[in-house]
């Protein structure tokens, strides 16, 4: 199984400006590992570069500790998935699957047991004569995947490969993908624009925002505790309310818009007051339903949806529109105003002015420690 | 409708105008009087010759100008451009005389050759390669196939409808050249049929028409048999390669 | 996450990258020029060395294989454009270009509008309008040349049948140019209706719908949306038709030989008798030049107007 080390890898394609700058970072043996970020941000360039299909302008990138920058693609022993698969339209299945193997010039016993693992395992048995037009999305993703198995390549590289494939298809290879991964053992690094692909599959995450690594965890660490605002932003569904707010010492009170006033104990905000320009983050989740004991502060609704087992509400908060989830059925009106209970060690705290993380919610922590 | 009428009525002539039985006899004459065999064969030859001269040579400077990335890439493309500025017959004459310096008159080379390369054909098929997607190349890259074996194995079949259309395009076109076999050959041997019917014709007494015409016939029938299957390819191929 | 110290990665980059990436352009670049020498070479052989030796030729005398003997400067072109034989045979050029090009295209036009319908049986008329095609400019052109028969051609039959006289198609001055410009556009109509009717088809049928939905009528369609639609596919053709008109030589050859008295003697005729009749290559260079440069204003043209390839014989 490969480990990867990028180390100070940049890319330009004009020379003027970098796509990706200086990227440092270590994937280990067997990780399952995801990049995600928006459109453009680099994350296909950064894949390919990996592969071999892009040239690097700068820094090294190592596999197994040795230097890959000028090896061609077919000597780093990799595969790759395609967001459109890539399948030889002029090829059945069978050939398309074998299609590495034979430019590789396996032996033709080790190509056929190959063939038929792959096939019993992605279930594509019945389906090796056909040709790549006469398979559904979720088949010719399935047939790629083969190739995948079959090269047996300790390293798989896989650029947005479920983004094709309706909603219900998704969720249902996404778990397949992990599932083969797990088993096979392999180090895949897997390209993403969806940040919910990247929460449920990966072991680490690497979010990438023009061609910057934003931060590099676990998916709980990024979901707890995002080193800035575009990280809290980017990750979990629906986004982190945000909203700007100020500490007011002599009160004792965090407020948020010029609108919400959260009390809080001064152990609580240590080093919060030097910052004057503050956002909180607060995620959906923790703007429960208000309590007898605490309903403070009552917010106008301005959507609801109903999901069924759970109920999302908007809110206008300042400038800012919030979003509530609640669990269970609420029958609530747009235009009512309701008691929210927003509790001070659920608000995360960022710089304003550079986005980073000044104190992650305090609770969720706990939690967390509870849980493993 | 003119057209119709005009081209019917000549067949109309063979069939119509004389006795049925002699119809056949026109052919037979045609035959034995001329080695139409001899001129068909030689047709043949020459047209499937250039035909597979131009699909090799311009599919592999389409590949080239496709997927191969190289300094001067782009300059060889205007290079290419370039050609079809320059018509054949402009420069006929020093055509002739390399080929009657090569020894090539009266050679099937000398016929076939001169007309390999082809700037329309590459422009047709490059506009066909690009829309392979560039990641079943980057898929062969990572199998670690080369460009060659690519362009054979993957390439040349994805795009076979193209380079149906463009080897249609070029045999009928080397089928029906005039003036360059009429320059370069001089006898029987390998003379194309197209100048075959030029001797005919100016050989035959006057009111040996239906001969003639027979003649005619039989140069016209393998390119229309081509044209009636491939009229459909050839119409979308043509319209795409010009236009686009 | 594991950094590597910053001194180690710029060594390593300043030693082993810029060799390997020069050895790499060369590889691609030999790798490219492997796809494309076979193309260049030819190209070489027999388009570009000949353009220029046409253009060497063009200011020499020559013996009668075509070696140059005698450099006489511009004195071929001065000789050709005051030669009243050249004038003429210029203008029998544009005259045939005149004849031929808009009538094949309007032609084309409309037999390609009438074949976009979808009628019953359509399919054999568009076969039967695209066999021009298909028939050669030998076999076309005797096929002519018996209509054109000034006895037993069927023209004259059916005029006779009129009470008309017979009319001397390709021998009397006056006819012979129109009778080749028919047979030309008989000749082209196979090709430009097949490149028309494959625009025509091309053009978005929600285009019609529309029209159709804000109730135009079929004039009124033809002239809003077909016409203007086509219009790129349209001016392909008026310039390949016009590049072909001037490269015309198969049907001169059999029809009239350039007769009669010179009246469709056009330019690759006349070039080819000036240098494989009369054995004068310097004077047929220039002539050759002269067609050259006429090309070559087209084919800009085409560039200029639609930055569209171009495609002849
Ligand atoms: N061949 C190229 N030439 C020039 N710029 C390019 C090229 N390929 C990509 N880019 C630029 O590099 C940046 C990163 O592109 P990349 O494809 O890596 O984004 P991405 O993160 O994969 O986006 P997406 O989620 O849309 O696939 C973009 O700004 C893009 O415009
Ligand atoms: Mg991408």
């Amino acid at each position: 199984m490969s480990q990867i080390e990028l180390v100070g890898i940049s890319k330009s394609y004009d020379k003027q400006q970098d796509v990706l700058d200086e990227i440092n970072l270590t994937i280990e043996e067997g990780e399952f590992f995801v990049l995600v970020g928006p459109s453009g941000s680099g994350k296909s360039t950064l894949l390919r570069m990996i592969a071999g299909l892009e040239e690097i302008s700068g820094g090294i990138l190592k596999i197994n500790g040795k230097s890959m920058n000028h090896i061609p693609p077919k000597d780093r022993n990799l595969s790759m998935v395609f967001q459109n698969y890539a399948l030889y339209p002029h090829l059945s299945v069978k050939e398309n699957i074998l299609f590495g193997l034979k430019a590789k010039k396996v032996d033709k016993q080790e190509r056929q047991r190959r063939l038929l693992e792959a096939a019993e395992m992605m279930g594509l048995t019945e389906l090796l004569e056909r040709k790549p037009r006469e398979l559904s999305g979720g088949q010719r993703q399935r047939v790629a995947l083969a190739r995948t198995i079959v090269s047996q390549a300790p390293l798989c590289l896989m650029d947005e490969p479920l983004s094709n494939l309706d909603a219900k298809l998704r969720a249902n290879m996404r778990i397949q993908i992990r599932r083969l991964q797990k088993k096979i053992g392999m180090t895949l690094i897997y390209v993403t624009h969806d940040q919910v692909e990247a929460m449920t599959m990966g072991d680490r995450i690497m979010v990438l925002n023009d061609g910057k690594i934003q931060q590099v965890g676990k998916p709980i660490t990024l979901y707890n505790e995002p080193t800035n605002l575009f990280v809290a932003s980017f990750i979990g569904s629906p986004k982190m309310n945000i909203g700007l707010a100020k500490f007011s010492k002599e009160n004792k009170e965090i407020i948020v818009e010029n609108q919400l006033h959260i009390p809080v104990d001064s152990a609580f905000v240590k080093d919060i007051h030097v910052h004057k320009q503050l956002t909180i983050g607060i995620r959906a989740e923790h703007l429960k339903p208000g309590t007898n004991e605490n309903k403070d502060h009552f917010l106008e609704v301005v959507n609801v949806e109903q999901l069924g087992n759970e109920t999302s509400i908007a809110f206008d908060v300042g400038s800012e529109l919030w979003t509530a989830k609640w669990p269970g059925q609420w029958s609530i009106h747009v235009g009512q105003k309701v008691p929210v209970q927003i509790l001070p060690e659920n608000l995360l705290f960022f710089n304003s002015e550079t986005g980073e993380l000044i104190q992650s919610a305090l609770k969720d922590k706990e939690q967390e420690v509870f849980a493993t | 409708m003119a057209i119709v009428m005009s081209f019917m009525t000549n067949k109309d002539i063979l069939t119509g105008s004389m006795p049925s039985t002699f119809t056949l006899d026109n052919y037979v004459r045609a035959f034995e009087r001329f080695p139409l065999f001899q001129y068909l064969f030689n047709s043949l030859v020459v047209s499937i010759v250039i035909m597979i001269g131009q699909l090799v040579l311009s599919s592999l400077a389409a590949y080239a100008f496709v997927f191969l990335e190289f300094k001067g890439r782009d300059l060889l493309f205007y290079l290419f451009i370039a050609t079809m500025m320059v018509p054949f017959e402009a420069s006929i004459i020093p055509n002739f005389q390399i080929i009657r310096d090569l020894g090539w008159i009266d050679t099937y080379s000398g016929l076939a050759v001169p007309f390999f390369a082809t700037a329309f054909g590459t422009f047709l098929l490059r506009q066909n390669f690009k829309q392979i997607p560039k990641e079943l190349r980057e898929a062969s890259q990572i199998a670690g196939m080369g460009d060659f074996k690519y362009y054979l194995t993957v390439v040349l079949p994805v795009s076979r409808a193209s380079l149906v259309t463009l080897g249609i395009y070029g045999f009928l076109s080397s089928w029906n050249m005039y003036l360059w076999p009429l320059l370069s050959t001089t006898n029987d041997k390998v003379r194309t049929v197209q100048i075959g019917l030029k001797q005919l014709q100016t050989q035959e007494q006057l009111n040996e028409w239906g001969v003639i015409m027979a003649g005619a016939v039989i140069v016209i029938i393998p390119t229309l048999i081509l044209l009636f299957f491939g009229q459909k390819k050839l119409q979308k191929g043509l319209t795409e390669g010009a236009l686009k | 996450m594991s950094m590597t110290n910053a001194a180690q990665i710029n060594e390593t980059t300043v030693f082993d990258m810029e060799p390997v990436k020069k050895k790499q352009r060369i590889k691609s670049f030999m790798k490219g020029m492997a796809f494309l020498l076979p193309s260049i070479i030819l190209f070489s052989v027999f388009l570009f060395y000949p353009m220029f030796r046409t253009i060497y030729l063009s200011f020499f005398l020559t013996k009668a294989n075509g070696d140059p003997t005698v450099f006489v400067g511009l004195e071929n072109y001065i000789n050709m454009f005051s030669s009243p034989i050249f004038l003429k045979s210029m203008k029998s050029t544009f005259l045939f270009v005149l004849y031929t090009v808009p009538a094949s295209v309007i032609i084309s036009l409309f037999l390609s509008i009438i074949a976009n319908e979808k009628l019953k049986g359509i399919g054999f008329f568009r076969t039967m309008y695209s066999s021009t095609m298909g028939v050669s400019v030998a076999a076309a052109s005797v096929f002519w040349l018996y209509l054109f028969n000034p006895s037993m051609g069927l023209l004259n039959q059916v005029l006779g049948s009129f009470g008309i006289e017979a009319i001397g198609w390709l021998t009397d001055p006056k006819w012979a140019l129109l009778s080749v410009s028919i047979t030309t556009i008989w000749m082209n109509i196979g090709f430009t209706f097949l490149i028309l009717l494959g625009g025509l088809q091309s053009i978005d049928s929600s285009l019609y719908e529309s029209a159709d939905i804000e109730g135009a009528g079929y004039l009124y369609k033809l002239r809003r949306v077909t016409i203007p639609m086509l219009s790129p596919t349209m001016f392909f053709v008026i310039t390949v038709t016009i590049i072909n008109a001037f490269q015309s030589f198969g049907q001169i050859d059999i029809l009239t030989q350039g007769g009669p008295i010179n009246e469709t003697n056009l330019i690759v005729y006349s070039i080819y008798r000036e240098a494989f009749v009369n054995y004068k290559f310097g004077s047929a260079s220039a002539q050759a030049i002269v067609l050259f440069i006429l090309i070559l204003l087209m084919t800009a043209l085409q560039f200029k107007l639609g930055e569209r390839k171009v495609h002849y014989q």
